[in-house]
């Protein structure tokens, strides 16, 4: 703590990733908004947004279950998003040493915001600080906006508020700096396009699955002197 | 929602995570499963986009929230902060709503 406050950069990193925080907050609230109006308790959504946390796999989730899909279908997209920890997991793993408790915690805040905010640090020090921070503060705001949502979801329709189109708008923020690159952006292509031609023709749900196959375009080897897309 | 399905999500979504920090931690994984994993999102936050834009049900519909997105992408392409492209999203998508249809 006493040396983040002597060092300037320091200061910065935990000064960013604390506002970085407190907007994922107010995005919390239309979770929350969105998951009651879903059908889930507000108990139930609480404890989504504390064990679950990864928010586009618990939007996925209660989108699904919203709209009409099956439970299965729910989890596996919701599951299939979730997926993509495991690799930031893998970003951070060799900038992560330390006792397994410590991993284990680490592991839970292992998120697209706190692994972003680490990689974009020069040093290990920095990396840390800027993940710990960020996890730390993303889920005390993630968990403070899901409660407040929650408790007013009753009591607003999301409609009005424009509040079912926040979560695509989120995820077109998330989505845009992945499209510079030439394979993400055949991946984003491939997976929008199975989406729109399936949702007539398929269970609720499905077509979110079976855009997964957008990662095929991954399976040939980059020529040479490429650099590899790496999700961050 | 049941219990069962917050705790099986819980369960699944933490077993990913601790598979890439804590077990696989700096162990790689063959490259052809590196690239694909890391194409996930790409394909998944489209198809959750178009789904979340055109689609009520199983039918595909062209409403408010095709303006709300289009505006947020346009906001997300000028670089706005994450809650500026929501706040914008939302907005937008509220005032077609209310004045346009």
């Amino acid at each position: 703590m006493r040396e983040w406050l002597r060092d300037p950069r320091m200061r910065e990193v935990v000064s960013a990733c604390i506002t970085l925080g407190f907007a994922v907050g107010v995005f919390a609230v239309s979770f929350g908004v969105a998951s009651v109006s879903s059908g889930a308790s507000v108990a139930q959504t609480c404890a989504l947004s504390l064990l679950v946390f990864t928010g586009a796999s618990q939007f996925a989730a209660v989108s699904v279950l919203g709209s009409g899909g099956s439970a299965a279908s729910a989890f596996g997209g919701a599951a299939l998003l979730a997926a993509r920890n495991a690799v930031y997991g893998l970003a951070m793993a060799q900038h992560m040493k330390g006792s397994l408790p410590m991993r284990l915690l680490a592991a839970q805040w292992t998120i697209d915001e706190s692994t972003a905010m680490a990689a974009v640090q020069t040093d290990d020090a920095h990396r840390r600080t800027a993940f710990w921070v960020t996890g730390g503060s993303i889920y005390l705001f993630w968990n403070v906006g899901t409660l407040a949502g929650a408790l007013l979801g009753s009591a607003i329709d999301p409609e009005t508020w424009g509040l079912d189109a926040a979560f695509p708008a989120a995820f077109v923020a998330m989505l845009w700096p992945l499209l510079r690159q030439r394979r993400p952006a055949l991946a984003a292509a491939i997976g929008g396009a199975l989406c729109l031609v399936l949702i007539p023709i398929t269970p609720v749900g499905v077509p979110i699955l079976c855009a997964a196959l957008g990662v095929l375009v991954g399976l040939p080897t980059p020529p040479p002197g490429r650099t590899v897309a790496v999700a961050q | 929602m049941t219990w069962a399905f917050v705790f099986a999500l819980a369960g699944t979504a933490y077993a990913f995570k601790v598979l890439g920090l804590v077990v696989v931690g700096e162990r790689r994984l063959p490259p052809v499963l590196d690239r694909c994993l890391a194409l996930i999102p790409a394909a998944m936050l489209a198809a959750i986009v178009v789904k979340d834009t055109f689609s009520d049900g199983q039918a595909l519909v062209l409403d408010a929230r095709a303006a709300g997105v289009a505006a947020a992408a346009v906001a997300a392409w000028r670089k706005a902060p994450l809650i500026v492209v929501i706040v914008i999203g939302a907005a937008v998508t509220a005032a077609v709503r209310r004045f346009a249809t």
